[in-house]
């Protein structure tokens, strides 16, 4: 492997291309909005498996125009024979609508009908559900900052909240993109990035930060260079094995966690490029130097 | 960093076992065992339902608000205080006065309040004023609400665990959650629909007097044939003064009935009514709705009745239930409903155990690829770490859901990362280093803080994803937690024991990282 990448000369390109993909995920985040579940935007999901070959979506879709449900949503889900059912919440609270909905399906679809998933969230629940996600969310982006604050000099928690927002605002704009899904599962999946993109973040930080002290003679870029080339083997297999493990999540895992990997892959390769390509110029703007440590010496050397 | 005492090494391996000997734990089917303790499977991977039931207390506050008028107007007669425009709504109770500041004063009396008592657990009174020129509205403070609201909701969940009993599924789990929410787990249960239905009423069972005359005092009400009856205010007898009631069918017809035995109280007041009342019509009412109102034959002083009303056997014995276990004291909603059948719970078990055998293949192949044997170190660390995960999720009794798994997967792809920091470092010192005892030696302690500082980020993550997750996404938080805290044992106690192992011993003086 070659181990002497010059990174601070593509700085210019990276943050350039980081920006038009933060504010493109932006726009996307404000003006269309995000696919919620029923999770966070209440409805019944129904999830089942028909043995009758004649099911296919339109059956599915006309044999429950009587009940006038509003917005349908039916799709395949995995196998051949599964299909997903999503049904837009109408009314605070009606009891009777899932077993009615089984009945019509059961009776016009004509076919055994096996329901593996059936979900209902009430409108009362999936807007506090969404609200603990938001405030989870907020609360470990605080957590973290205070922890890097406590660990690190100002420059390097702006640096690192800095990459922390790259990666969770581009992750939630690539979904909105898409229009994938996004569900309590996705909220898990982007603490789990935070957490993730933290810890790249960190080790490449620890490392400038010793090459700092090291290394006076150095320019910020020149030490940022060392440090990322250093550690760059180390990035590469941790991505490497964290992304074997999870797509194979995503490939075996069944579809329920097909959203949560997805989220989960999108966040590990964009948190280990934004460590590289967005923490570490952040130091550059600062001016970084050994100087900047120097009221803090002692902390460094373990 | 390479030299281990033997107590060391003692107490490292001690706790590597001890906690095996839970994992193992899991695999053993004998329930006499000493200490029986095993991961519980979540609703998503066993099957079963999820109810969040949320209790509906409007009508109980009506109702509440409406018990303090008698004493409010007493009050206000006592004192001299005329009022005008006297209302009751839904929520408060609003007249007009004249002299406000004499109320005011009787309103916040702390001495023998009857009106508004002082709670004193909340520092707070019952009841809030609110006076504006000379109209006073009266309605329950926070406090007040909060103690109508938890009475209910401990009652509630009294009354739903003995008709969840006796439906007869198995191992139900009911909580409460926050101030008007009761959680329901039902494991197994493949459609909750019954469930649902008779949690669904509240069974207010009242025996009234058809009246003759529509009056003042008296409900309309249509009867089981739609007959419209009207039907006496006053209650006779209520449903708490029945002690059984049974499914049972009508000796003649063959029609399902339901028939009840009452208390001593009961008895008496049901057989002197129906002493004073014969010929006359009983109706037997339902959360308002009549069930049936037939013809006093004879005076019935036995304590015990029948009540029919085309009733199918499953009715009967849904109503007997209910009559049962009493009544709730308000109405409860269903607000958030997860059911999930068991053959999706297999496929999930199932998939997720192929991933994850998969991926920790993946992983090991790549590590032994890269770092030989010590890869193999950091491969059997891994191992190890995941029997330790089990054992701690075993200790904690803890419940393994999808994303559980998941969590795990990610632990594997995860783990390697505190060994990976290790060997990287190690590598670079042994490019400058010539001892390679001293470049191990070195390169764990100077690898020691990046290690805690990339999991400790981590570990937050997954602490505050516990703290505001619900269900199968806690699964996820504790997997992934206690994974790091495993990581970390295993990367920094075992691994590096067998690393020193494989160093100390090393004759040739070549390592090949």
């Amino acid at each position: 492997m070659n181990k002497n990448i010059n990174f601070s000369s593509k700085f210019k390109t990276a943050n350039l291309l980081s920006i038009i993909l933060f504010l493109t995920s932006v726009i996307f985040i404000i003006f269309k909005g995000l696919n919620y579940g029923i999770d966070f935007k209440g409805g019944t999901l129904i999830e089942l498996r028909a043995d009758n070959k004649n099911v296919n979506i339109s059956k599915i879709r006309s044999s429950l125009n009587a009940l006038n449900l509003g917005d349908v949503n039916v799709k395949e889900f995995g196998k051949k024979g599964d299909y997903l059912i999503k049904i837009e919440q109408k009314t605070e609270n009606n009891n009777k609508l899932i077993p009615e909905i089984k009945r019509n399906l059961t009776e016009k679809l004509n076919a055994e009908i096996n329901f593996r998933r059936v979900e209902n969230v009430g409108p009362k629940v999936s807007s506090e559900l969404l609200q603990s996600g938001i405030i989870a969310i907020s609360l470990s982006l605080a957590a973290m900052l205070f922890y890097i604050w406590i660990r690190f000099e100002w420059q390097f928690s702006i640096g690192s909240i800095i990459a922390l927002f790259h990666d969770v605002i581009i992750t939630v704009g690539i979904f909105s993109i898409l229009s994938l899904e996004v569900n309590l599962s996705i909220i898990a999946a982007v603490l789990t990035i935070v957490g993730y993109s933290m810890n790249d973040t960190v080790v490449i930080y620890d490392r400038i930060r010793e090459n700092l002290g090291k290394y006076t003679k150095l320019k910020i870029s020149e030490t940022a260079d060392l440090s990322i080339n250093e550690t760059l083997s180390r990035t590469i297999i941790t991505s490497l094995t964290t992304l074997l493990a999870l797509v194979s999540i995503y490939v075996l895992g069944g579809e329920i966690l097909k959203g949560f990997s997805f989220a989960m892959i999108l966040g590990v390769v964009i948190g280990t490029y934004s460590s590289i390509f967005v923490a570490a110029p952040v130091l550059k703007f600062f001016k970084v130097n050994y100087k900047t440590l120097e009221k803090k010496e002692e902390k460094i050397v373990p | 960093m390479l030299n281990f005492s033997k107590i060391n090494i003692f107490i490292i391996y001690f706790l590597f076992l001890f906690v095996s000997f839970f994992t193992l734990l899991n695999f053993q089917n004998s329930e006499n065992l000493i200490i029986n303790k095993k991961v519980n499977l979540g609703l998503d991977l066993q099957g079963g339902s999820y109810l969040l039931l949320e209790i509906n207390s409007d009508p109980l506050i009506k109702e509440k608000i409406q018990s303090k008028v008698i004493t409010l107007k007493k009050l206000l007669k006592e004192n001299n205080l005329n009022y005008k425009n006297f209302k009751i709504n839904e929520k408060n109770l609003s007249f007009s006065i004249n002299n406000t500041k004499k109320f005011e004063l009787l309103f916040y009396s702390k001495k023998n309040n009857l009106l508004n008592p002082y709670i004193n657990n909340y520092n707070a009174y019952e009841l809030d004023l609110e006076i504006i020129n000379n109209n006073v509205n009266i309605s329950f403070s926070k406090f007040g609400l909060l103690t109508i609201n938890n009475s209910a909701l401990q009652q509630s969940i009294e009354i739903v665990r003995r008709r969840i009993d006796d439906v007869g599924t198995k191992e139900p789990t009911i909580l409460q959650r926050g101030e008007k929410r009761i959680l329901v787990e039902l494991p197994g249960l493949k459609d909750p629909e019954r469930i649902k239905n008779i949690l669904g009423k509240t069974a207010q069972l009242n025996f009234r007097l058809v009246s003759d005359s529509d009056e003042f005092g008296v409900d309309k009400l249509f009867s089981e044939n739609g007959e419209k009856l009207n039907i006496s205010k006053r209650i006779i007898m209520s449903g708490d003064n029945l002690i059984d009631a049974q499914p049972n069918f009508n000796s003649q017809s063959n029609e399902p009935t339901v028939s009840f035995t009452l208390d001593r109280v009961g008895a008496q007041k049901f057989g002197r009514t129906t002493t004073d009342n014969v010929g006359k019509r009983l109706a037997i009412v339902l959360d308002g709705k009549i069930i049936s109102a037939p013809s006093i034959n004879e005076p019935i002083t036995g304590g015990s009745g029948i009540i029919s009303g085309n009733f199918s056997f499953q009715e009967a014995t849904d109503l007997s239930l209910l009559l049962r276990s009493g009544a709730l004291p308000t109405p409860l909603d269903v607000v958030e409903e997860r059911t999930v059948g068991p053959d999706l719970g297999e496929d999930s078990i199932k998939s997720g155990i192929i991933s994850l055998i998969v991926g920790f293949i993946l992983v090991i192949f790549f590590m032994i690829f890269k770092y030989k044997i010590f890869g193999l170190v950091a491969n059997i660390t891994l191992i190890a770490n995941l029997i330790m995960l089990v054992g701690v999720l075993t200790i904690l009794e803890a419940t393994l859901t999808l994303p559980g798994i998941a969590g795990i997967i990610l632990t594997v792809g995860m783990a390697v990362d505190a060994n990976v920091l290790i060997f990287e470092r190690i590598k670079e010192e042994l490019k400058t280093e010539k001892s390679i005892i001293h470049a191990f030696h070195i390169g764990y302690s100077k690898a020691r803080i990046t290690v805690l500082d990339a999991n400790i980020t981590t570990l937050i993550a997954a602490v505050i994803l516990f703290a505001f997750g619900s269900g199968p996404v806690k699964g996820f938080a504790i997997t992934l937690g206690i994974g790091i805290i495993t990581t970390l044992f295993s990367a920094y106690f075992l691994a590096r024991h067998l690393t020193s192992m494989i160093v100390l011993n090393n004759k040739e003086g070549q390592i090949n990282l």
